[in-house]
């Protein structure tokens, strides 16, 4: 039997955009919800049975010292990764974009540097950084102690060891927020320049505050947010140096929702974990959006 | 002759928009059927109706005589010729040409590219589809460029291969749309007389949707001029030109646009009307119609002369290449033979017959 | 307009600061791979080694398990790709080019899912998976990521792009819609294509956290898990090794990324956009 043309015109809709559909919905939209129910239960990882606790794994998250931990570490990292980091990224691509008039084949090899990091597998990195940072062997303590300077234990001084990962996340996104400010840069168009010059306005000082940083200003919005979004995540330079110590003193969201959920099996918390960090993450999205729409405004 | 292909009441909404009002089309047997129209007007969908790229809300498309509105473009196998030309830009013009072929001598199997290569037959099947690609390149002239992509080739180059995709398959009806319109004038109409020429050679229906009402007449044996959705008048180049319609016709068709004289600007046909095409109307000493010249233009064979009537009706006129223009501002008297004036109904806008 | 010398110099000197500090962790991994055993424990500061030391390579490729997590890395990240494009591209070819009932809504779904960062659903992917048990084989590690909604995003984008009568022109050449995905509107898409497969296999073959929980057979290990299973049995006494492995780790994606920058840049910067 020959089916009618609509019929088959829908069964092709189905057949192209069915299996993505359904793919969506198995590892994206059923999971969230169940992550979202099982945060306000004491479910574990291969028990038959589970109780509804309501807000309990909220409250145990908030309140203990861990579980508190665990956010302002993260909110730190990240208080200390966006501003270093997209103040870094910018001063590179200003410099860079001033570099290509004069020297464009170096200002292209400073960009691959400067990228490298993007690319690189970044456990293997956060392995060569934990060599760097050798407390004997390293070379920044090895140079450090011949010029009679003290020797931090960087990554096992409980007061330190955040700041040094943060400093890791830092030297990680550097690139990437580079490579957002030279296209924008690179939007800007060169009348504004000479307008600015006409204007009295010419000095490489004077250009970059009458040009160059209000007409970057959406753009460095958004990349603040990329990185905040970005930052949030960190994971595998924690979950390969630290694994979250000394004592907790480098424990973030997404590696204590790794240790409570699949280390100590405790589903229902490390689900209270997660659907915080993912709360996080929405509220920069919303930004994310109202930033974009800015943007299109500005343009 | 017998008809190929039907549009029967056929009309396409849009949401609650109107694009096609009980339209109904007939297309003969080797016939070149001109779809005429302003933009907007539901040429363009007619075609795709036609095509089976889209489908009708109400009415019947017959092809052959039987109902194909389930059937999709491929099983309708009618070739479309597109504005755009939508050429593969990623294959080469041999492999545009030779894509419908493919699709219709090889089996999915066959097509692919190492398993298809060894089965036995599909280097014959290969070669007959290459054979049928050469010979329509040779009849469009594209023999040099069979290994060029799209984006190397002008606009006639293109519109070429576009013709050749739709040769090769020796379809039962060529739809065209608007396939001239992104060249420029002189490849236009270079182009128009071989289109003409290659519906001669192949002998199947053409039906070409255009805007352009000299391409119309110049290439077409059947227009159906259409207007916000409807059929308006469909028949020769020549019943359209010497029997508009109604009014909307009359102003389409033909090169210099048709005046019109309401009743008191001159010529005074009772309620009607009237329409006075300028090649009709000539200075002439014992002319009925007094009007003052407002410019001439001299075009060599003929002069085309703007005048005020009585009550201040734009007219038109077209005098011989040799008429003394008079200095302008001055009245002239313009005649015309009583069988050229078209009558229309002041309120409908359609064609009166005049009492005889 | 010309600048000054003086202008130049100083931007100059904190330009090669900053790309000191960038390549430090790369120059030492190098270095310390290159190393014999005793002059990488010494406290004298040597950012060169006195003489290239090929042994910790040849220790790390034949003595260790890493050509094997190379090989899974490989696999993973191939069969990942091939999943995501075989799935993406005719969804998004239908989002772009056809009218269909919920079309729209599927577009908010796809919208929302790049909201979704994959941490989120781990515990319940994690869960169902141990469910049917395929918990540490290659198809956990694939399976969660053959969606994309990134995927589905970027190539419906291309495609809105593409003009419809191209694929009217098809359906007429008689091309089923199935067809025209995979021989009109994927090949046309090969911008976006290498742009999306630089990011999927950058994301992949680099990331820990779900082959941390997905896998805890060694053998199934992926590069960065792989490396941390290296590290872990040497206890720190197999320096040269471990930073010979660090580098063939990283070295297929730099090199590649070395090789094409441009298109390394485009997709990763693509790739970072989404939510």
């Amino acid at each position: 039997m020959r089916l009618s043309r609509s019929k088959r015109e829908g069964l092709t809709d189905l057949w192209l955009a069915g299996p993505a559909t359904l793919a969506l919905l198995a590892f994206i939209f059923i999971p969230v919800a169940i992550v979202a129910v099982l945060s306000f239960t004491n479910y574990q990882f291969g028990a038959l049975t589970f109780d509804w606790t309501g807000f309990d794994n909220y409250i145990a998250l908030f309140s203990s010292s861990v579980g508190r931990r665990a956010v302002t570490n993260t909110l730190i990292y990240v208080a200390i990764v966006i501003p270093f980091s997209v103040g870094f990224g910018l001063l590179v691509a200003v410099g860079l974009y001033q570099m290509t008039q004069w020297a464009p084949r170096w200002s292209n090899v400073f960009k691959t540097i400067y990228f490298l990091p993007v690319a690189a597998t970044l456990v293997a990195m956060s392995v060569a950084w934990q060599m760097v940072l050798h407390p004997s062997l390293g070379i920044v303590n090895q140079a450090l102690f011949s010029a009679g300077l003290p020797t931090p234990s960087w990554l096992s001084d409980r007061s330190l060891v955040l700041y040094t990962l943060a400093m890791i996340g830092v030297w990680q996104s550097i690139g990437y927020n580079m490579v957002l400010f030279l296209a924008g840069l690179a939007a800007i168009p060169a009348e504004l320049y000479d307008a600015a010059e006409v204007d009295g306005a010419g000095g490489s000082w004077s250009r970059f505050w009458t040009v160059t940083w209000p007409m970057l200003g959406p753009t460095t919005l958004f990349v603040m947010v990329v990185t905040a979004t970005n930052a949030f995540r960190v994971f595998e330079t924690v979950a390969t140096m630290t694994k979250g110590g000394p004592a907790f003193a480098s424990d973030t969201l997404v590696y204590a929702l790794y240790r409570e959920g699949f280390v100590y099996f405790k589903a229902g918390y490390a689900s209270a974990i997660t659907m915080v960090f993912f709360a996080f993450l929405l509220v920069l999205a919303v930004i994310q959006f109202r930033v974009v729409a800015r943007r299109v405004h500005y343009r | 002759m017998a008809t190929i292909l039907e549009l029967r009441n056929v009309t396409r909404s849009f949401d609650s928009k109107v694009v096609l009002d009980d339209v109904s089309i007939t297309i003969e047997q080797g016939s070149f059927t001109a779809l005429l129209g302003a933009s907007g007007c539901g040429k363009s969908t007619s075609l795709r109706i036609m095509a089976g790229l889209d489908r009708p809300t109400s009415g019947e498309v017959l092809l052959g005589g039987s109902d194909v509105s389930e059937q999709t473009a491929y099983e309708r196998n009618v070739a479309m010729v597109f504005q755009s030309y939508a050429l593969y830009p990623h294959l080469t013009v041999a492999q545009n040409i030779a894509l419908p072929l493919t699709m219709r001598h090889l089996t999915p199997v066959r097509r692919l590219p190492l398993v298809g290569a060894v089965m036995p037959g599909t280097g014959k099947a290969r070669q007959t589809i290459m054979d049928k690609v050469h010979e329509a390149a040779e009849m469009l002239g594209l023999d040099q460029l069979l290994n060029s992509k799209p984006g190397q080739l002008s606009g006639g180059q293109k519109q070429r291969v576009a013709l050749g995709r739709a040769l090769v398959r020796d379809p039962s009806l060529f739809l065209l749309d608007e396939p001239l319109s992104n060249l420029d004038a002189r490849l236009r109409v270079r182009m128009r007389s071989e289109i003409s020429a290659l519906h001669r050679k192949t002998g199947k229906a053409f039906v070409y949707v255009t805007h352009d009402q000299t391409e119309a007449m110049a290439m077409a044996d059947q227009i159906v001029v259409m207007i916000g959705g409807k059929v308006a008048q469909s028949g020769p180049p020549r019943e359209l030109y010497e029997h508009p319609a109604n009014r909307a016709v009359a102003a389409f068709v033909g090169h210099n646009a048709i005046n019109f004289l309401e009743p008191g600007d001159g010529i005074d046909m009772g309620e009607s009307v009237v329409g006075l095409r300028p090649e009709d109307l000539a200075p002439s000493e014992s002319g009925a119609l007094l009007a003052r010249l407002e410019s001439a233009e001299y075009l060599g064979s003929e002069i085309v002369l703007s005048l005020r009537g009585a009550k201040g009706a734009e007219i038109r006129a077209i005098a011989p290449g040799d008429f003394a223009v008079p200095a302008t501002g001055s009245e002239i008297r313009l005649g015309y033979a009583p069988e050229k004036l078209h009558l229309f109904d002041a309120d409908t806008g359609f064609r009166r017959e005049r009492a005889a | 307009m010309k600048q000054s010398l003086r202008s130049r110099i100083l931007p100059l000197i904190l330009l090669i600061l900053g790309a000191a500090f960038i390549l430090l962790p790369f120059v030492w991994m190098l270095s310390l791979s290159l190393k014999p055993q005793d002059e990488i424990f010494t406290t004298t500061i040597s950012l060169l080694p006195s003489a290239i030391e090929w042994s910790n390579y040849t220790f790390a490729l034949t003595e260790t398990d890493i050509p094997l997590f190379l090989w899974n890395g490989l696999v993973m990240v191939t069969g990942i790709l091939f999943f995501q494009i075989l799935f993406a591209v005719p969804c998004a070819y239908a989002l772009a080019q056809r009218r269909f009932a919920g079309r729209d809504v599927l577009f908010g779904l796809v919208v929302a899912a790049l909201l979704v960062p994959f941490h989120v659903t781990a515990i319940p992917i994690f869960l169902g998976f141990a469910q049917i048990g395929i918990l540490n084989t290659m198809w956990a590690l694939i399976l969660p990521f053959i969606q994309t909604a990134f995927g589905i995003f970027l190539f419906r984008q291309f495609f809105a792009q593409l003009p419809t009568d191209l694929f009217d022109a098809a359906r007429g050449d008689g091309l089923s819609e199935t067809a025209i995905v995979w021989r009109i509107a994927f090949p046309l898409a090969l911008p976006a294509s290498t742009a999306f497969a630089i990011f999927s296999v950058t994301a992949h073959w680099n990331d820990l956290f779900w082959p941390l929980i997905a896998t805890t057979d060694p053998s199934l290990a992926t590069p960065p898990r792989g490396i941390l299973y290296f590290r872990d049995q040497e206890s720190g006494d197999n320096v040269g090794p471990l930073m010979a492995a660090a580098v063939i780790v990283t070295a297929p994606l730099v090199v590649a990324f070395l090789l094409a920058q441009r298109k390394f840049i485009q997709g990763l910067a693509a790739g970072g956009l989404k939510g």
